[in-house]
């Protein structure tokens, strides 16, 4: 029995064994992303704005940096797997008699394209803009999500 | 008395030490010249007033902001153009800003400070007379 003891106190003290199943369930994560991601990338086109995409089993989360765009002046578009952001970041009104010290902030007219790995369920995206970010909520298509199918007995 | 402040010392500094580790942004702005005051405009998304934080020492205008938008723990981040944390900029005020009527405010993650001119750094017509 003393033996037995042991071994279990030997076991909780090895770091090894803790590091080992710590890279196991690593592993399985790394599994399962890539399950639902083919290769972990996401097709994007343009530039401005800069975007962060979340994910997580239901749906997507997109979020770009637009300070001071107003809602009004953003389109955002579904068609399947595909997100379109559109829009316009106006200038300041220039005055006369004005004199630029530094001139670093962008405006102009601006278009992103966002391939999601699933479809999206359009009814069902929500936008809002808080603190001058875009975010986009894009949940996945229910007839995307994977289905249990009930086994019939003959 | 003195061991409270103390370890209100010690509370600040670990907390400061996190905010550190955060990365550091520095801001795009624009600096606008007009006859009566600088605008300088700053593009901070993520901050709203309490995040933000400006401080003037001596001569130097330091303009800080933390970022703050939730997303649902359950999600993780999967392609990263920007980085969340910590804007940091410092501008040099030149003496002909009236350091007592320096106005911020910040709305849609971009804040706006109204630097006026002090009286004798404004423009002043000269009138011309013929003897």
């Amino acid at each position: 029995m003393l033996w037995k003891e042991i071994e279990r106190l030997e076991r909780d003290l090895n770091p090894w064994r803790e590091f080992e199943r710590m890279q196991k369930h690593l592993r399985q994560l790394q599994k399962e992303i890539d399950r639902i991601f083919s290769n972990g990338e996401f097709p994007v086109s343009g530039e401005y704005p800069p975007i962060n995409i979340w994910t997580n089993g239901e749906g997507a989360i997109v979020t770009a940096e637009l300070p001071g765009v107003s809602p009004e002046d953003v389109e955002i578009t579904v068609v399947g797997k595909r997100l379109t952001i559109q829009g316009r970041r106006k200038a300041d009104e220039v005055q006369e008699g004005v004199r630029y010290h530094f001139k670093e902030r962008w405006d102009g007219e601006f278009t992103r394209n966002v391939e999601l790995p699933f479809n999206i369920n359009a009814d069902a995206v929500e936008a809002k803009f808080t603190k001058g970010i875009l975010v986009i909520n894009l949940p996945r298509a229910e007839e995307d999500k994977p289905r249990k199918i009930a086994v019939e007995s003959a | 008395m003195p061991e409270v402040t103390k370890e209100v010392q010690k509370k600040d500094e670990r907390t400061l030490q996190k905010k550190e580790t955060r990365r550091r942004i520095s801001p795009d702005v624009d600096v606008i010249e007009k006859n009566e005051e600088f605008v300088l405009i700053a593009d901070m998304p993520g901050v709203d007033e309490k995040g933000l934080d400006l401080t003037l020492e001596k001569d130097i205008l330091i303009i800080r902001g933390e970022t703050s938008v939730e997303i649902p723990e359950e999600y993780r981040l999967r392609h990263s153009e920007y980085s969340e944390g910590r804007y940091e900029r410092r501008f040099t005020l030149s003496q002909e800003i009236d350091r007592d009527r320096i106005k911020a405010t910040i709305k849609n993650g971009v804040l706006r400070i109204v630097l006026p001119k002090a009286d004798t750094a404004k423009i002043k017509k000269i009138e011309v007379t013929s003897e």
